[in-house]
């Protein structure tokens, strides 16, 4: 009897996880494996790929042979990196005064957060054209850190004010008793407690950022290309994939390294949070 | 001079009055309880004198000088809360250090006071731990600990033993005791645990909507209630609605409808004809048999009508012939036997004429 049950509840699993693994594998571990095996292929002479089995090493040693490259990288991580520590000052404060507004309010001050999302994506980047262009700010480095922070803000918002929220507000007045001053217990308090929540934001901001290549080309100039903006250039207009592909391979080692980074530290950091009494 | 006094304060909330003209002195030094069930405004008192409340009316002085306007961080005491709430990112030790370094003392002192509080409260061996690595009863040393290193002038307690279970709590509650008269800081403790707080404190005040009932030591308390809610709320009593028949020092009679006429002892002048309340605690009650001739004063027939044995005492509820019904409490201090009396037992309940307490209306 008890044989058969869990045989059951191994069938079960199966048929429950089984649509979506096979979807990921067709649709994105496939497609991940002909990116990395296309890197290691040579450019046809129309674009695509050269007929098998041409291979090479070519697309590396030009990516790393080139100083443009390293620079473009740099200044995508740069650009992440502000428009991450923006999206941070930016969205703190808000998340703080959601997390502590009367709780009827507070489903509607998210529901605000998240209605941008309701209309598309690229209409809100024109919408910035529109913005910009009169203020003579379009085609600059400075409408292209706009555009990233507006897009992204909400993804910062978000795993900050859950965090905010499960902190117990004794810690505050247990601080505030034990001597500790306004700006002492934000700072020894609130600060190290939302880490996690900086953490979890940061990934989901600082990730999207680096491979982003609708902003750049929308607002920024023609010096203002980014990593993403590389990459779609090979593929559509340079009409050389390996080099995309290889660009493409290298983008997504920094992101996973960083993603675990992230994952590392904000574990590091749980593990006191989560043990609120 | 008191070291903490209350001086007539009162608390709103909307049209609620949670706290109701409340007067109180506490000396230094004193282990000081606010009792009372939850709403009765003990709370609201210890949040007043913490500083995250404000008085309405009144005014709260701490060696003479009063709190009014001065905000928790700058008030020489400290609280226990009822969740402790341990910082969950510091390891013990920088819980517990986080008050010293509040006060700016330097580095070294900060360790060796830190060793110090957490080897009174026999945590010396956790100090690298974090709070959720720790028992309930831990988390409340490490509370207690922080609250006391850097030598308040009071320690305030919000129901700080209410989260622990039974066994842990006794444990607790000694320990609290020894560690109270180690560092002679003054404790205020807040609970709705009668035997909690007559355990622990040195003067007890019950509260009732706002108001103080009664204000003194855990035996005067016990067996001189000031009235009707203190008797009931304090221990386990027997109370019968009375007139008085006969008054008189030592020659008080009393009638109670359901029991008989009672006599009792009460050195206030009372008026033949008024009415109040009569207070019998369980355990001054003995039951006999019927036929046992016995020389106290009060003495009423009836049957057992139902028991509870709880090991070291049983419970007798003894129906009397009239229809009144009264609890005693007998010990089970007799090697080899179990019980003295069983369900259905005819017996007679008797108590000395000084045992209970008069309580006017």
């Amino acid at each position: 009897m008890a044989e058969v049950r869990s045989r059951a509840r191994e069938l079960t699993k199966w048929a429950v996880t089984l649509p979506p693994t096979a979807f990921l594998v067709a649709f994105f571990l496939l497609p991940a494996l002909i990116v990395v095996a296309a890197s290691f292929r040579e450019p046809g002479e129309f674009g695509g790929l050269a007929p098998w089995p041409a291979h090479s090493l070519d697309a590396y040693r030009f990516l790393f042979g080139d100083v443009i490259y390293l620079e473009i990288f740099a200044r995508s991580f740069a650009v992440a990196v502000l428009t991450t520590l923006i999206c941070i000052v930016l969205a703190y404060p808000l998340a703080w005064l959601i997390a502590h507004s009367p709780a009827k309010r507070r489903d509607l001050m998210v529901l605000l957060v998240v209605l941008p999302f309701a209309s598309n994506f690229l209409v809100r980047i024109y919408a910035w054209i529109m913005l910009l262009g009169p203020a003579n700010l379009l085609f600059t480095p400075f409408a292209v850190i706009i555009g990233m922070v507006y897009v992204h803000l909400p993804f910062m918002i978000l795993p900050l004010y859950t965090n905010l929220e499960n902190h117990d507000p004794a810690w505050l007045e247990a601080a505030q008793d034990l001597g500790a001053p306004a700006w002492t217990r934000f700072w020894r308090v609130t600060f190290p407690l939302s880490l996690p929540g900086i953490f979890a934001g940061s990934a989901l901001v600082f990730i999207p950022v680096i491979g982003i290549f609708a902003v750049p080309e929308l607002l920024g100039g023609t010096r203002d290309i980014l990593i993403g903006n590389l990459i779609k250039q090979q593929f559509l207009e340079d009409r050389d994939w390996p080099l995309g592909a290889a660009l493409s391979i290298l983008l997504t080692v920094v992101v996973l390294v960083l993603a675990a980074l992230a994952t590392w530290g904000a574990r590091r950091r749980r593990h006191g949070a989560k043990a609120a009494p | 001079m008191a070291l903490l006094e209350l001086k007539n304060i009162t608390r709103r909330f909307g049209a609620l009055e949670a706290v109701k003209d409340v007067s109180l002195s506490i000396a230094a030094g004193e282990f000081f309880t606010l009792l009372g069930p939850s709403g009765c405004g003990k709370t609201t008192i210890l949040r007043m004198i913490g500083g995250f409340d404000e008085p309405d009316a009144g005014d709260i002085l701490l060696d003479g000088k009063s709190l009014a306007g001065v905000p928790p961080e700058k008030r020489p005491l400290h609280t226990v809360f009822q969740s402790y709430a341990l910082f969950p990112h510091m390891s013990v030790a920088g819980n517990v250090a986080f008050p010293l370094e509040m006060a700016r003392l330097p580095a070294a002192e900060i360790k060796r006071r830190v060793a110090e509080a957490l080897s009174l409260v026999h945590l010396g061996d956790k100090a690298a731990q974090f709070p959720h690595e720790l028992s309930g009863g831990q988390r409340q040393r490490v509370a207690l600990a922080r609250g006391l290193v850097n030598k308040p002038r009071l320690l305030l307690l919000d129901e700080s033993l209410g989260a622990l279970d039974a066994k842990l709590r006794e444990e607790m509650q000694v320990e609290l005791i020894a560690i109270q008269r180690a560092v002679g800081i003054t404790f205020v403790f807040v609970t709705h645990a009668q035997d909690e707080a007559l355990a622990l404190s040195h003067r007890i005040a019950v509260m009732r909507d706002g108001r103080i009932e009664q204000c003194d030591e855990p035996d005067k308390l016990y067996t001189q209630p000031a009235n009707r809610f203190v008797a009931d709320f304090v221990g386990k009593i027997n109370l019968f609605d009375v007139e008085v028949l006969a008054a008189g020092k030592a020659a008080l009679k009393l009638a109670a409808p359901g029991l008989g006429e009672i006599a009792a002892s009460d050195p206030r002048p009372l008026r033949v004809g008024e009415r109040g309340a009569f207070a019998l605690r369980p355990e001054l009650i003995r039951i006999v048999d019927q036929k046992e001739a016995i020389e106290l004063k009060n003495r009423f027939f009836g049957r057992v009508k139902e028991l509870l044995y709880l090991g070291d005492v049983t419970l007798y509820k003894v129906e009397l012939a009239n229809g009144g019904v009264v609890e005693a409490l007998m010990t089970n201090a007799a090697p080899g036997r179990a019980l003295f009396h069983e369900v259905g037992d005819a017996v007679a309940v008797c108590w000395r004429h000084d045992a209970g307490v008069y309580l006017r209306n």
